[in-house]
């Protein structure tokens, strides 16, 4: 059977030979090209919007909030965020008009021919003043969400107190396919829309709560990447194409180039992470303060569940008699910050691994050895109060530190540059994270899956998207081993809301584990239904006996949390996640001393997955991450101006990694079978952002001696961070 | 103006302004939208093509600059069955979301007439124009080095 093998990923052929379609390859008869006029100011009164009569506005549709059909609100969590401006900006390149044309052309010319005139306010950009100011964003106090945890004894022993700010920047997603949407009329007075997306019923959702009817579907198109990206993200363009052809009568296509897109888009929060630990005298942690605040924007977004995600996993993955926790996330006047890959836990676990390296400094100890006194073991009990069954980091760190004896095959060179001074240092770090949404998050979602036999083929109806991750390829593998058919006689539907049941978004590293654990009752369920009345025998053979009077052969499965999960959101005790992720990253790298430039030759991950469904996926996720990882951790930095936009909105001056920057990887799977998940499963597609960044720093420290506790560590940062010789 | 070139091994004539970008000309006017426009600036590479051979970016090539010549797009690198750089891709997972994909095999294609057994680092080399964000490269290289040891 499939499981745990790598058949070729289902829909790889129709990638490779350019036959997949994207949103942008779509062009339906008579569409217009969508084109978005924004704010240009932080904080701003808008005191008119009017067209250039210079301009030629023939054929040209120009669309404000004042033809808004219903509430001017993207849905999402909290119903903050505008689909137009309406008479204020709260941020740069906040929406404030549509236009459609026949071209994409005419439609950006147009859309800078629409004069807006601006009274601008007092802005509020910076995080750490924003609790509290006097210039209000949002509520009474510019707090999205507080939370603090607390749990244990102080410690009665004395120790060392060390203490210390750590830092990191925002990072953009920057999927290579950028935003795009298409939005059609339908014969029924409705509209189809089709885009790159995650999660296509929040994209349902926002659009029939602006139209006020039910007439509408969402269907993915193939997408080119999300990362987190395109989870709440795609509601904005899906509202503002639907805009638009209502208004035309016409299907409209909202494209965003690469600038617009890295300007306007979400982003990773941008943290500030106070730490201060009580150790012993062996290096054992008694007592661990955490101060978090995050940035999340002049919207709130998602931020508030990333607050959550960064304080759960502040603590890393070690032990703690005693542990105070607690952490803000403001309102500034900048573009919102959403969701993006480990969704607060690699911010909040590069501060816990650095300060980890902190403390062994402090006490004299060897960093990797202070991590193996602190490790989580089994049984031990979390800052929630969480009993851990298996934990998984001693398997990943003794895997991983048996894989890196190997020999280093890769001296990574820049061409052209000779002659360089170089140090070599190693790094490791560790990591862990939760998987599937916190504490209750799945009993509100109760996602869903249906299957229906059609012809000898079995279609898995779901809402849960392949944004590159697998998802086409592990749902069948998934539904044709429980069946006890070939994987290749299963096949995912076209993820359209008009068609799929609602399975919960494409995100929190849940898919695999929570739908494909759906898909797998699912299967359970269609057999016990063929048993009912046929009695026992092959999945084929009771199939063909199947009288289709006794009704079709379709079931519909409802994720089930496991009652044994206890979680009160309102203390924030119990069990945060169903299963956590475990991982360990050595990272081999050399800093040219005359640039300050980090070169990486290798990378060896080890992660625990719970059960590789295909090694080559669950690898090609890690491989993937720790690569984003590693663009986080010494390339990818967004500055931004006075105003708070990106000023290197370009992919000449926001860096991310090449071929030539990436490490040679050893990729190895730990499996300690998580029992809730299909065949042994647990989520993976967030745990390699976590460790990696760490990892690079301690090498760092290790080849040069130079401490960096801030993101990214740039060739400038790592420079100035280094002993003058 | 009107352009002339063998696109993809057959006679092409499209009428269209001189300065149009190339990559347009083959999305918009030819549907051959397997070349992707990932940052118009030629930096990412999802837009790869070769022309008389030698691969670019078809986002910075100006279509008059075809008139004349042979261009090879992703739709043209493989006829019934996939080119070795296609089956090896497919074989190793080094294709994800795929929005790079068709780039990464042009150029990985192109590598592989000028020097069929290539480093590893010869391969990074050759791919550093095309930005891949799923795979950490590994399995793409992993490909592209299989699809040598697969031929011989």
């Amino acid at each position: 059977m499939s499981i745990g093998t790598s058949p070729p990923r289902r829909d790889g052929p129709d990638k490779l030979t350019g036959r997949a379609l994207y949103a942008d390859d779509l062009r339906p008869d008579g569409m217009l090209y969508g084109a978005t006029v924004r704010s240009e100011r932080a904080h701003a009164r808008i005191l008119s919007v009017r067209p250039d009569p210079e301009f030629d506005w023939n054929g040209i549709t120009v669309l404000t909030a004042a033809d808004l059909p219903g509430p001017n609100v993207v849905t999402l969590m909290t119903d903050d965020q505008p689909i137009l401006a309406d008479g204020l900006v709260r941020h740069v390149t906040e929406p404030i008009a549509l236009i459609a044309a026949p071209t994409r052309e005419r439609a950006l010319a147009a859309a800078k021919a629409v004069l807006v005139e601006y009274e601008d306010l007092p802005a509020l950009l910076d995080p750490l003043t924003a609790e509290g100011h006097a210039i209000r964003i949002f509520g009474d106090d510019n707090v999205y969400k507080r939370i603090r945890i607390q749990r244990g004894e102080r410690s009665t022993l004395t120790g060392h107190l060390v203490r210390a700010r750590y830092a990191t920047g925002l990072q953009e997603q920057l999927y290579i396919e950028p935003q795009s949407m298409i939005a059609s009329p339908r014969p029924d007075g409705g509209i189809a829309l089709v885009g790159s997306m995650q999660c296509p019923y929040y994209v349902d959702r926002a659009v029939k709560r602006m139209v006020g009817h039910d007439r509408v579907n969402v269907l993915q198109a193939v997408t080119g990447g999300g990362f987190g990206g395109k989870e709440e993200y795609p509601s904005i363009l899906a509202c503002h194409a639907t805009l638009l052809a209502m208004r035309t009568g016409r299907p409209v296509k909202i494209t965003y180039r690469r600038d617009e897109d890295l300007r306007c888009t979400t982003k990773r929060h941008p943290a500030v992470i106070d730490l201060a630990t009580l150790v012993s005298d062996e290096g054992k942690l008694l007592e661990l303060h955490a101060k978090l605040w995050m940035d999340g924007g002049a919207y709130h977004t998602l931020s508030t569940v990333v607050l959550s995600r960064a304080i759960l996993h502040v603590g890393g993955p070690y032990r703690c008699p005693f542990v105070d926790l607690s952490g803000t996330v403001v309102a500034t006047h900048t573009p919102p910050n959403g969701a993006f890959r480990g969704f607060g836990a690699p911010q909040a676990q590069w501060a816990m691994e650095r300060h980890m390296d902190r403390v062994a400094r402090t006490l004299h100890l060897d960093p990797i050895e202070l991590r193996r006194r602190n490790l989580y073991r089994d049984g031990d009990i979390t800052g929630t109060g969480q009993v851990l069954v298996a934990p998984g980091g001693f398997a990943v760190l003794e895997s991983a530190e048996r894989a890196a004896e190997a020999p280093v095959t890769r001296t990574t060179v820049r061409p052209g540059v000779t002659g360089a001074r170089m140090a070599a240092g190693r790094g490791l770090a560790l990591a862990w994270h939760g998987c599937g949404f916190t504490g209750n998050g799945e009993a509100k979602i109760k996602g869903k899956v249906g299957l229906e036999v059609r012809g000898s083929d079995v279609a898995i109806l779901s809402s849960s998207t392949d944004i590159g991750q697998g998802t086409e390829t592990i749902f069948p593998m998934i539904v044709g081993e429980t069946l006890g058919i070939p994987a290749a006689r299963a096949f995912n539907t076209p993820h359209d809301t008009g068609l799929v049941p609602d399975s919960g978004p494409t995100v929190a590293s849940r898919t695999a584990m929570v739908v494909g654990g759906t898909c797998q009752k699912a299967a359970e369920q269609l057999l016990t239904l063929l048993r009912s009345r046929l009695g026992d025998g092959s999945f084929d053979a009771l199939v063909s006996r199947w009288d289709p009077n006794w009704g079709p052969l379709a079931v519909e499965e409802t994720y089930e949390v496991d009652p044994n999960i206890q979680w009160d959101p309102d203390t924030y005790q119990g069990d945060a996640y169903p299963t956590f992720g475990w991982s360990c990253v050595i990272v081999d790298l050399r800093v040219d001393l005359d640039t300050g430039e980090v070169l990486y030759d290798r990378v060896v991950t080890s992660t625990d997955v719970g059960r590789a469904l295909s090694p080559a996926l669950a690898a090609g996720q890690i491989e993937g991450g720790t690569l984003q990882a590693l663009g986080w951790a010494t390339a990818e930095e967004v500055v931004l101006d006075a105003r708070g936009c990106m000023r290197n909105d370009r992919l000449t001056n926001y860096i991310i990694p090449t071929a030539l920057d990436a490490p040679e990887m050893i990729t190895i799977l730990e499996e300690i079978p998580y029992a809730g998940g299909p065949f042994g499963a647990k989520g993976i597609g967030e745990i390699p952002m976590d460790a990696p960044a760490a990892a690079v720093a301690q090498a760092i420290e290790r080849a040069t001696g130079a401490i960096l506790d801030t993101l990214p560590m740039t060739p400038e940062r790592v420079f100035s961070a280094l002993e003058p010789r | 103006m009107n352009i002339r070139f063998v696109c993809n091994g057959k006679p092409t004539e499209v009428e269209t302004p001189p300065m149009a970008r190339l990559l347009d000309v083959l999305r918009e006017d030819l549907r051959l939208t397997g070349s992707k426009e990932g940052c118009g600036e030629g930096e990412c590479g999802a837009c790869t093509v070769r022309i008389d051979g030698l691969t670019v970016m078809s986002c910075l090539v100006p279509v008059y600059q075809v008139h004349g010549t042979v261009v090879q797009t992703i739709e043209g690198l493989a006829a019934d069955i996939l080119h070795p750089v296609q089956a090896a891709m497919l074989a190793h997972g080094g294709a994800q979301c795929g929005i790079c994909t068709p780039g990464l095999c042009m150029s990985a294609a192109a590598l592989l007439e000028s020097d069929p057994t290539p480093s590893r680092e010869a391969i990074r080399v050759a791919l550093a124009g095309n930005l891949c964000r799923c795979t950490g490269y590994q399995k793409v290289i992993d490909a592209v080095a299989g699809s040598l040891v697969e031929d011989r």
